[in-house]
Order: C-alpha cells, then sequence, then structure tokens
C-alpha cells in the first residue's frame, strides 16, 4: 500500500511537473475551454447548453489520448521500465498508476469547469448530475485504457501522435462534442459510433429528460465499459520492458481487439438493429 | 575448505539472431567476493549480468543466483539482488529523495538517506533527476541498488563517468558492502580498478572466458616481463642495440621503454649506459605486469585458457 501512495503521488506530481503533460492536462483544455466559451457561446448561444459537457470530454480527450501514451513510449525507450523491473515495480503499477492519476486530473479541470463556465458563460448545468458523472468516468476509463494501449504498442513518440491524433481529431470532429451527433449524414454517424467520445455524449442525451441520443444509451454505456476493459487487458498482455528485448510475443495488431465494441455498436446501427 | 557458490552460470548461451553474444559459459562466484567480468565491447559481459538479472532470457545453460532461476521467479529475486544497469533510466521529474521512497517503498524497507549522504548527494535530495550530472546518475543508481541491503549486487561500469574522487568513494562504498557479507558482481574496462577490488575475475572475449582466477594469478600467468620506463635528457638508452634480458621495447612520451625477465641486470645496464654516455637521469620506472598487460596480452594472442 506504500509503494502504491509513493507511486500514485509520484506520478500525479509529475503529471504537472512534466512541461508537456502540464500542457495537456491543464493548459490545453482550460485554454481551449476558454477560448470555446467566449467565440462558441457568442456565436451559437445554444453552445452554452452543450459548454460543460463538451469541455469536460475534451479534457478526458487531451488528458487520456494526447498526455497518457507518450510518457509510456519513452519509460520504455529511455530504459526507466528496465529500472522498475530490477525494482520489482509490477507491470499491473506501471500502467494502472498513470492512467488513474490522469483521470484525476482530468476531474480537477472538470471541477474547475462545471464551476466556472455558468459564472464566465453562462453556461448551463447538467440536467441530470448522475448520467453526467457516469458518462464522464466511462468515457475517462475507456479513453484511459487506449491512451495505454497506443503507449504500449507505439514503437517511437513520432507514431504515437499519429496514433493518438488518428483517435483524437475525428473525435473532435465528429464524436458528439462540436455540434450532436444526430446533426452528421447517416454514415459518419455510424463511424462516429467507433468513437468513445460519441458514446460518452449519447449517455448523457439518453439518460437526460428531453435529450437526444442516437444509440441505446445503456448499450453505450456497455460499450465504454468492454472497450475500456478489453484496452486495459491488451495493453497489460502487450506490455513490454525493454525496447531492445521484447519479451511478450503477442503481435501489436492485437490491440485492435480493444475497439471490437466500437466495431459492433456501429455494425448493429449500419444493419439497423 | 568448500566454499559457498551464490552465482552459479553453467554451460550458459546467449544469441542475437544470427550473433553469438556469449558461447556456453560457466563460472561459480562465491558468497561475499568481488567478481569482475573484464571484456572489450561486446565481448558479453552486459549480457551475462541482464541474464543473471532476469532481463535477458538466456538461449541454453544454467542460471542461479542464490539457488534462484532468474527467469523464472524473478519476483523472489528481486529483494535478493540488487542491481546497477550500464544503461538505464528514471523519470526526469522524480527528486534524488523521492526516488529513494519511490523503489524502498517497492522492497518494503525504511528510505536510506544515509547513503545519499554516504555518496556525496545529501544535498541534492530535492534536485530532479534530469538535473543531475552523469557521476550523480551514476552514485544514485548505485545507492538505489544498495538500499534494500541484498545479498548479492551487480554493477555494470559503475565507475563510468566519474571522477577521481567519485570513483575513490564508490570504491570505498563497495568495500564496505563486501566487509558487510554482501557479493559483488561488476563488469568493467577499467583493469586497474577490477585488479584493486576484485577477489576473481574472468576475461571475456567474443562471448568465451579466455581467462579467470585471482587478478595475482592471472597476471602471473603470462609472459611474466617486468616494464622500466627510463627518461634521460638526450635519450641515448635509444640507440643502445643491446641490454640484457629485454624481450621487447619501445618509446612513448619521452620514455623508452623496456619488458625485461631480468629487472634487475637491465636496470643496471640502462644506468651505467646512460652514464656512460654523460646523459643525466630524469626519470625511472620499474612496473610488475598489470592486470591490464596480461589481458593485452590474451586480447592480442586470443589465448584460451582452459
Amino acid at each position: 500500500m506504500t509503494a502504491f501512495v509513493h507511486h500514485f503521488s509520484f506520478e500525479f506530481r509529475a503529471g504537472v511537473r512534466n512541461r508537456s503533460l502540464l500542457l495537456l492536462n491543464y493548459l490545453f483544455p482550460i485554454g481551449f475551454y476558454l477560448l470555446a466559451g467566449t467565440l462558441m457561446t457568442s456565436l451559437n448561444p445554444s453552445f452554452k447548453e452543450y459548454l460543460i459537457p463538451a469541455m469536460v470530454f475534451f479534457t478526458i480527450l487531451t488528458s487520456t489520448l494526447l498526455g497518457l501514451p507518450d510518457p509510456i513510449v519513452s519509460a520504455r525507450e529511455s530504459g526507466i521500465f528496465r529500472s522498475y523491473k530490477i525494482h520489482g515495480i509490477p507491470e499491473l503499477a506501471i500502467l494502472i498508476i498513470p492512467a488513474l492519476t490522469t483521470i484525476l486530473h482530468t476531474i480537477v479541470v472538470a471541477v474547475l469547469i462545471v464551476l466556472t463556465a455558468p459564472l464566465l458563460f453562462q453556461a448551463v448545468l447538467p440536467a441530470n448530475w448522475l448520467s453526467f458523472v457516469l458518462s464522464f468516468f466511462l468515457m475517462a476509463f475507456a479513453s484511459a485504457g487506449i491512451g495505454l494501449l497506443i503507449g504500449v504498442v507505439s514503437p517511437s513518440s513520432r507514431a504515437t501522435i499519429l496514433l493518438a491524433q488518428a483517435l483524437f481529431l475525428p473525435s473532435m470532429m465528429i464524436g458528439g462534442l462540436m455540434f450532436p451527433a444526430h446533426m452528421l449524414p447517416d454514415a459518419l454517424r455510424t463511424v462516429a459510433l467507433l468513437l468513445p467520445s460519441t458514446h460518452a455524449v449519447n449517455i448523457l442525451g439518453g439518460w437526460t429528460p428531453g435529450g437526444i441520443y442516437t444509440f441505446n444509451p445503456y448499450a453505450s454505456a456497455a460499450v465504454l465499459y468492454a472497450g475500456g476493459a478489453l484496452a486495459f487487458i491488451m495493453a497489460l498482455i502487450l506490455f513490454n520492458w525493454d525496447k531492445d528485448n521484447p519479451t511478450r510475443h503477442v503481435r501489436p495488431v492485437f490491440a485492435l481487439l480493444a475497439f471490437a465494441p466500437y466495431v459492433i455498436a456501429a455494425v448493429l446501427t449500419f444493419v439497423g438493429i | 575448505m568448500i566454499r559457498d557458490d551464490i552465482v552459479r552460470v553453467q554451460n550458459f548461451r546467449k544469441t542475437y539472431s544470427d550473433f553469438v553474444a556469449v558461447d556456453s559459459i560457466s563460472f561459480e562466484v562465491y558468497r561475499g567476493e568481488i567478481f569482475g567480468l573484464l571484456g572489450p565491447n561486446g565481448a558479453g559481459k552486459t549480457t551475462t549480468l541482464e541474464c543473471l538479472e532476469g532481463l535477458r532470457m538466456p538461449d541454453s545453460g544454467t542460471l542461479r543466483v542464490m539457488d534462484v532461476d532468474p527467469m523464472r521467479d524473478y519476483r523472489r529475486l528481486r529483494n535478493l539482488i540488487g542491481v546497477q544497469l550500464q544503461m538505464s533510466g528514471m523519470p526526469d521529474s522524480i527528486s534524488v529523495r523521492e526516488s529513494m521512497k519511490f523503489f524502498c517503498a517497492y522492497h518494503r524497507v525504511a528510505p536510506r538517506y544515509d547513503l545519499l549522504d554516504r555518496l556525496g548527494l545529501s544535498d541534492k535530495l530535492d534536485t530532479q533527476y534530469y538535473m543531475l550530472s552523469i557521476g550523480q546518475k551514476r552514485r544514485l543508481a548505485l545507492a538505489l541498488a544498495v538500499a534494500h541491503n541484498p545479498q548479492v549486487v551487480f554493477l555494470d561500469e559503475p565507475t563510468a563517468g566519474l571522477d577521481v574522487l567519485s570513483r575513490s568513494e564508490l570504491h570505498d562504498v563497495l568495500r564496505e558492502l563486501q566487509a558487510a557479507g554482501t557479493t559483488i558482481i561488476l563488469s568493467s574496462h577499467d583493469m586497474a580498478e577490477v585488479e584493486k577490488l576484485a577477489n576473481r575475475v574472468a576475461i571475456l572475449l567474443q562471448g568465451k572466458i579466455v581467462a579467470s582466477g585471482t587478478p595475482r594469478d592471472l597476471t602471473a600467468a603470462g609472459a611474466g616481463l617486468t616494464k622500466i620506463s627510463i627518461h634521460t635528457e638526450d635519450s641515448s638508452v635509444a640507440k643502445a642495440e643491446y641490454f640484457p634480458a629485454v624481450r621487447q621495447k619501445s618509446s612513448k612520451d619521452g620514455y623508452e621503454i623496456f619488458y625485461t625477465t631480468d629487472p634487475g641486470a637491465t636496470v643496471l645496464a640502462l644506468l651505467e649506459f646512460a652514464k656512460a654516455h654523460d646523459d643525466p637521469l630524469i626519470d625511472l620506472r620499474v612496473e610488475r605486469p598489470t592486470l591490464e598487460d596480461r589481458f593485452l596480452e590474451i586480447t592480442a594472442h586470443k589465448e584460451v585458457v582452459s
């Protein structure tokens, strides 16, 4: 337990001390929130209804998809994991603790957004707090799993950026953050179901009185839960201590198994079930 | 006397694709001794250490550290051994104090700030890792390697990048550890260091052990030539064609160097020659063969001592 506390405490502080993590955990999401709050609410006053969940989900995306993977790649490349191994630090702790501290950073920013958005931008508070909190944690769980998976399979920092952006940009564009998913063309609406943010927004809409949703919100919750669990399991299976000395011989392509629940959701929607 | 072998390596072989890094070597390390693995780059020293530490999987052979198989039971091994890796890292933003707390917590021991003090890091407790010098990083790695009082310590090039003072401090720490009963296995390029510290050494060349024994035994097993270096004002001795018992001759930095089987006779002859040519003596040095001389002799001839 003491080891967990020290590890957790160090990882949490690293998320603020490390400049790129500080940027991705705090500066970028808060800056974007202030910018979007100022511009979007004046251009489109109805955005005040979505501002809080949209910016909170955006924070999850930046911290988990952009912030979480690269330290894992760097630690493996620079021999940090070798040091961890010789001191008996288990793989589970190496993966779970950064995921938990990243989620804690997103909670801090989410609280800041929830507290300030109504005052600064007259944003509307969530009508159903339970669905808001549940969608937050399910999306954080699913996205953190994907972030870990990217870190574990990515061969270099450059590849990490490409893999992370391959999910981050579509999430921003069609994931329901900037405008509601029901406004998308049918084909794109189906593709959007491959993204965790779409399901998080869908849960929020489905469980809010009068909310709009495009997919069964219970199924979305199941997709995020299963996707997150599969991503964590695959990250653990694919984890390597050392770049030159792979100890696991499962091919990185098996990481795609973590996306099976999202694919099933998209296929079911496509065939009209 | 039956000696207690704490590390046992039998017919150990490790390859990387077609490259044979270690080719069926066997050796034992006894409890409480400092054992040196010597060899040029690529000789297989680091591979041997990393397989013993459980970081790499051997292709074949038997490796045991305190009767533990490093690959099968590396979790049990973690508290028995301490490791300073040649290439290791720490998170950039971790401070010296945090790293001591962090790793000691995983070993379930109290942080050993006394070791940081002993290794000259007490004024760097709150300095983050990326701000430490190479020498400070290596001293921190050593402190962390021994903080949980391991019974066997593996050190891979422990003094690389250290200044003279830090090197001397580290030697003192190693001797203290040995005095406390810790077994130390170190790899190094630094022959003088190993000769000074190690009770026994094994010289690795192209993945094979080409010589092993105490440093004294190894040097005695060589050609046994004594090195005489003489520096005179006019370098008159360089012109002489013959001195008794001299087997090899060379020049370096103004010194004429003679390798002889009879140092007394050669020194007398050199001094008489210089005096006869009215050439004042500036410096004269007589050195017994070192481990480095023996190492160079072995690597030059690729001699295999069975």
